[in-house]
């Protein structure tokens, strides 16, 4: 029903079930890029250096949004399930996804 | 767009599970209904058109069908609504429903689910003795007025996306149901009922879309009723409450 | 979905949403300047509360990322027999393994 698809519960819907797969597909990498410290600080630096190439930053900013996002559209669930929240406006959605940019925003302007 | 010599064009799905589009043209005329329209094509052009109504005026529920894409009531829909730029409107049977015939479905497993769900009022097995005294503004009777209107209509069922990806789903209108008589503070069968709703196609597997809570043609809101569920089955299985 | 496995998920939703704060507010403070493996490994090293806080987070996630991805896997494909619990179960091992992994390595770099 295509119609459904613009409604704001489906996409804070969508947004949080993608974001929560890029983050599982992108954790076991995580924890792997980790321990490449168990060979040492400069075996972790090295991988490190990798790092800074540019399309690998805009990956890294995207998943810090992805966690951003899946965290606001959380507390968005949970507000909803345990603390009976009547959410029914787009300020909602809208507030979880904006604070989620600021993250990223953040993040980008702190590194490097 | 005004005036009646405007023509309507409208797109009606013929057949069952198979089949395909006709298209009819139909006056436009002043505050017609989407109702209206499908009555006039029934009665003056094609007699074969099967479609449900009965009150046509916004009490029974009968008459839901998918207009442009959306689960609505016809009686309740004027054609001003939905009749978009090019004068054209797409009606097809209610979403998440087995088509019978043309624009009619079978109701039967949205009422099976609401069976399942426990959607019914348990006495137990002592007659009362007495009038139950439920004070109006308790909690419990507050939450139970807010929800208890639904009629049954199957708009939100076809609304709802996990109904369309879990065909086992119970669904918005029978979850809500269940809902009014967990706090039906008269009602026995509580502890049967929270078991019924919280099986993998219970209320956990609604993940707050909410367009049940955005179609309903009363206004309800089953999120609500279902966070209700959520929240019962969390307490009564850590606490047994 | 069943009672266990949401009382799991959303409970350790709660947690993650601490965890996670910290986390965020931790790597935004840190990259300040740029990312060295010497800057990260000097706050790591040998620090309990580190070694508590990631282990916290490593079991949070192992049980909270496959519940989530059993619900999307159940709804948009056909896979919802016994064996994808089996295989979630072992995603789950080795988020955790992996994850402790990692945090030993830069405990005790």
């Amino acid at each position: 029903m295509r119609a459904s698809h613009t409604q704001r519960g489906f996409i804070a819907a969508m947004l949080h079930r993608l974001s929560g797969i890029a983050l599982a597909v992108f954790l076991p990498l995580h924890f792997l890029a980790l321990a490449t410290a168990l060979n040492g600080a400069n075996a972790l630096d090295s991988f490190l250096a990798l790092t800074r190439q540019p399309l690998v930053q805009f990956a890294e900013w995207g998943i810090v949004v992805a966690l951003a996002v899946h965290m606001m559209l959380g507390l968005r669930v949970l507000a909803i399930e345990f603390f009976n929240f009547h959410e029914k406006t787009l300020a909602a959605l809208s507030i979880c996804v904006a604070a989620a940019f600021a993250v990223g925003l953040a993040l980008i302007l702190n590194a490097g | 767009m005004t005036g009646s010599a405007a023509a309507l064009e409208v797109e009606i799905w013929r057949g069952a599970e198979e089949g395909s589009f006709q298209i009819f043209t139909t006056p436009r005329r002043e505050h017609q209904t989407v109702l209206d329209v499908v009555t006039e094509i029934q009665r003056e052009q094609d007699p074969t058109l099967s479609y449900r109504f009965a009150c046509r005026v916004g009490i029974c529920g009968s008459c839901a069908m998918m207009v442009n894409g959306r689960p609505r009531w016809t009686c309740r829909t004027r054609v001003n609504e939905v009749i978009g730029e090019e004068n054209h409107i797409r009606l097809e049977p209610l979403r998440n429903f087995t088509v019978v015939k043309d624009l009619a479905v079978e109701m039967t497993r949205f009422f099976d689910k609401w069976k399942d769900a426990r959607g019914y009022f348990e006495p137990g097995d002592k007659p009362a003795e007495d009038f139950a005294v439920v004070k109006p503004d308790s909690k419990k009777r507050r939450a139970v007025d807010e929800h208890i209107e639904c009629i049954g209509c199957g708009v939100c069922y076809s609304a709802c996306d996990v109904v369309e990806w879990d065909k086992d789903y119970l669904g918005p209108a029978a979850l809500n149901r269940a809902w009014t008589l967990v706090n039906d503070v008269r009602d026995k069968g509580n502890a049967e009922r929270l078991d019924a709703i919280s099986k993998s196609e219970g209320c956990q597997a609604c993940h707050t879309h909410m367009n049940c809570t955005q179609f309903c043609p009363k206004s309800l809101a089953p999120t609500y009723s279902i966070s209700g569920l959520k929240r019962a089955v969390f307490w009564h299985s850590l606490f047994g409450k | 979905m069943n009672p266990a496995l949401f009382i799991a998920q959303r409970l350790t939703a709660f947690l993650l949403a601490l965890a996670v704060a910290v986390h965020l507010t931790t790597i935004l403070y840190a990259v300040h300047g740029g990312l060295s493996a010497g800057e990260i490994l000097a706050r790591t090293r040998g620090s309990l509360a580190f070694l508590f806080f990631y282990s916290v987070f490593v079991i949070a996630v192992a049980i909270h990322a496959p519940i989530g991805l059993r619900n999307v896997i159940r709804e948009w494909t056909a896979w919802r027999s016994r064996s994808l619990d089996v295989a979630l179960v072992l995603f789950s091992l080795v988020l955790l393994a992996l994850g402790f992994r990692a945090v030993f390595a830069v405990y005790a770099a």
